[in-house]
């Protein structure tokens, strides 16, 4: 992580600087392409060239397809407790079994990819966009107000995100929407870190300088002259991140600090599945296995996007 | 070097006020009066009378003003008295005090078990970029930094302890009883430092004075164990407090699975029934600690690196 945020911070102000002149001013950064189809088609191609970069597309690709339409897709509900039907091995009317209150195993673990990918963006744009704000108003207005939120932001940074949210998850009581803030509430903290600097070299930039000459205002040079150098990082970032919010949220979830039974989401799947650990195995894994696959799917997009958006490293292997 | 440390220390005293102050707004950014909490807790099922909620709240010491609350618990924490727990009214300090063997034994355990396949593993895949090891090595990297501890936990108890009977899958007190969560807990610094040590080694082997060590005749293995692997690891150390955090963040999940009387189940279990004076001891504890770490690590990192002393400190 360290690593992918540094060439992530360190990229930004380099292509500005490559591209920079009047002539690009408010130009969308290059690598991310508005200039035209082919040069965005042949960027796509190389991003699928990448035989992980494919499977992570795929799997985030059908983990969204199975997350939206999970409510009309042909399932039991997750939710109906059905006693006499309690954990059956899979079988065709039950393609993963069910559970110890009779609920269809598949069923849940499609609406637990709802559940997940809803938390997972809503904390992934809830922090976003205090990062963004912290980030963008320290690195441009400087002076006093960037001291002491920087000062936080350093601060903050000696706890450990997931013990942190954890006490606040405790404190704001037992739910899924608490955990989403608790977790937007501490993960905003590297990221304003890392949009402060960009924003900061980009502050310095000539074209930056002649946007002010020519009379543009602050909020102009922020929207027009700033944030695109801000976004290709911040795809960067957001998509490497989708997978540690999913793991921290499920894990809440699991600790029994979040989504409460009967909801189905993952980390409380497995919670509830503790007792049934030695009678029926697959309680535990089948959940533990979506987590993963979400994880995964993530990561790989997020690891295509870099390489993409990174010319720095864009080699073979790395 | 001097001037450095002197740098460092002082701000040191500024960070710790930071952190008791962030820690002690957790428990008053909470909605609900702790009071009446506690004395749910303590009389399950009935509803608290509004005198009983008074003086408890009197008890308490929190009838004060919240800076003379804040300035009540910092004075304590700093003569080693963090209050009282809510719930089993033992003093907070002692059992943070007595909680942390099992979880350095753990997290050390699982910091060794990291190291021991990442180092090599890391180093050999970048040796033999591109090759089967390489690609055997990556994979595992992007599968183990994947993998949801608690999920790898009961993977662990159902092959190991249900169904080959070969390690015991809970409790605390035998040398068997800690490979179980150690391995768990390992998983996902180890797939870091993997990735690390792999990038770092890729760069330095590139570098000129590499190149000059193999020019002068030295054997492969020379090159790498004499030359680029001191400096391969400057970057593992400078993550110290980041994989810390990962550390301690895991061994709260997986001490609650395998019952580890840890830091991390008493945190878990005062979170969850709000707890708040043991929950604030801990969360200020553990970030205290990762500073220091991360001091040290910065500290070590100077000392390891002679380029270092030469710059100026970085923002």
């Amino acid at each position: 992580m360290t690593s992918d945020t540094e060439h992530a911070r360190q990229t930004a102000p380099t292509e500005a600087r490559r591209n920079g002149g009047p002539s690009n001013v408010g130009a969308r950064n290059p690598a991310w392409a508005t200039t035209g189809g082919p040069r965005r088609r042949r960027q796509w191609n190389a991003l699928l060239r990448e035989p992980g970069t494919a499977l992570g597309l795929l799997l985030v690709m059908s983990l969204l397809l199975a997350g939206l339409l999970a409510p009309w897709l042909p399932l039991d509900d997750p939710t109906e407790i059905n006693l006499p039907e309690r954990l059956l091995s899979p079988s065709p009317e039950h393609l993963l079994g069910t559970d110890h209150l009779g609920r269809d195993t598949f069923s849940r673990i499609i609406h637990g990819a709802r559940m997940t990918l809803l938390a997972a963006a809503a904390t992934l744009i809830l922090s976003m966009t205090i990062a963004l704000t912290v980030g963008i108003l320290s690195g441009y207005h400087g002076g006093w107000p960037d001291t002491a939120m920087t000062g936080v932001v350093d601060l903050l940074l000696a706890f450990p995100p997931l013990i942190l949210a954890l006490a606040l998850a405790g404190a704001l009581g037992p739910g899924l929407f608490n955990v989403m803030l608790a977790a937007s509430a501490v993960w905003w903290v590297g990221h304003a870190r890392i949009i402060r600097g960009i924003t900061l070299g980009a502050r310095r930039m000539e074209y930056v300088t002649a946007a002010r000459a020519s009379g543009a205002g602050n909020l102009r040079i922020i929207l027009r002259h700033i944030a695109p150098n801000i976004l290709g990082p911040i795809i960067v970032i957001a998509s490497l991140d989708v997978g540690w919010i999913i793991l921290g949220i499920a894990g809440l979830n699991f600790l029994g600090l979040g989504a409460q039974p009967p909801t189905p989401e993952w980390g409380a799947m497995l919670n509830s599945a503790r007792p049934h650990l030695q009678t029926a195995p697959r309680l535990p894994l089948l959940p533990g296995a979506a987590i993963f696959v979400a994880v995964l799917g993530f990561n790989l997009l997020g690891d295509g996007l870099r390489d993409l958006l990174d010319p720095r490293i864009r080699r073979p292997g790395s | 070097m001097g001037a450095y440390l002197v740098r460092r220390f002082a701000t040191l005293p500024l960070m710790l006020l930071g952190i008791s102050a962030v820690s002690f707004a957790l428990l008053n950014l909470a909605p609900g009066d702790p009071a009446e909490i506690v004395l749910r807790q303590r009389n399950p099922g009935q509803m608290p009378s509004p005198a009983a909620v008074s003086a408890m709240r009197t008890e308490l010491g929190l009838d004060a003003s919240l800076p003379a609350q804040y300035v009540r618990w910092m004075s304590g924490a700093l003569s080693g008295d963090m209050g009282r727990s809510y719930v089993t009214e033992r003093p907070v300090a002692a059992q943070l005090a007595r909680r942390t063997v099992p979880t350095v034994l753990l997290t050390a355990a699982a910091l060794s078990l990291a190291l021991l396949v990442a180092v090599p593993v890391g180093i050999l895949s970048a040796q033999r970029r591109g090759g089967a090891v390489d690609a055997i090595a990556r994979l595992a990297a992007l599968v183990g930094a994947a993998v949801p501890s608690y999920a790898l936990a009961f993977g662990l108890i159902i092959l190991f302890a249900v169904e080959l009977s070969w390690l015991p899958a809970l409790g605390y007190g035998s040398v068997s009883q800690i490979v179980l969560p150690a391995i768990a807990l390992s998983l996902a610094p180890m797939a870091q430092l993997m990735r690390l040590l792999r990038a770092s080694m890729l760069e330095i082997l590139g570098q000129d004075y590499i190149r000059t060590a193999q020019a002068k005749g030295l054997s492969q293995q020379a090159v790498v164990v004499r030359h680029a692997l001191r400096n391969a690891l400057l970057p593992a150390i400078g993550a110290t407090g980041v994989n810390l955090g990962y550390l301690l963040s895991g061994a709260v999940i997986v001490e609650t699975i395998f019952t580890w009387p840890g830091l991390g189940q008493l945190i878990v279990g005062a979170a969850l029934t709000r707890d708040y004076p043991v929950v604030q001891g801990f969360v200020a504890y553990i970030a205290v600690v990762v500073l220091l770490a991360n001091l040290a690590a910065d500290i070590a990192l100077r000392m390891a690196d002679p380029r270092l002393r030469y710059e100026r400190e970085e923002v």
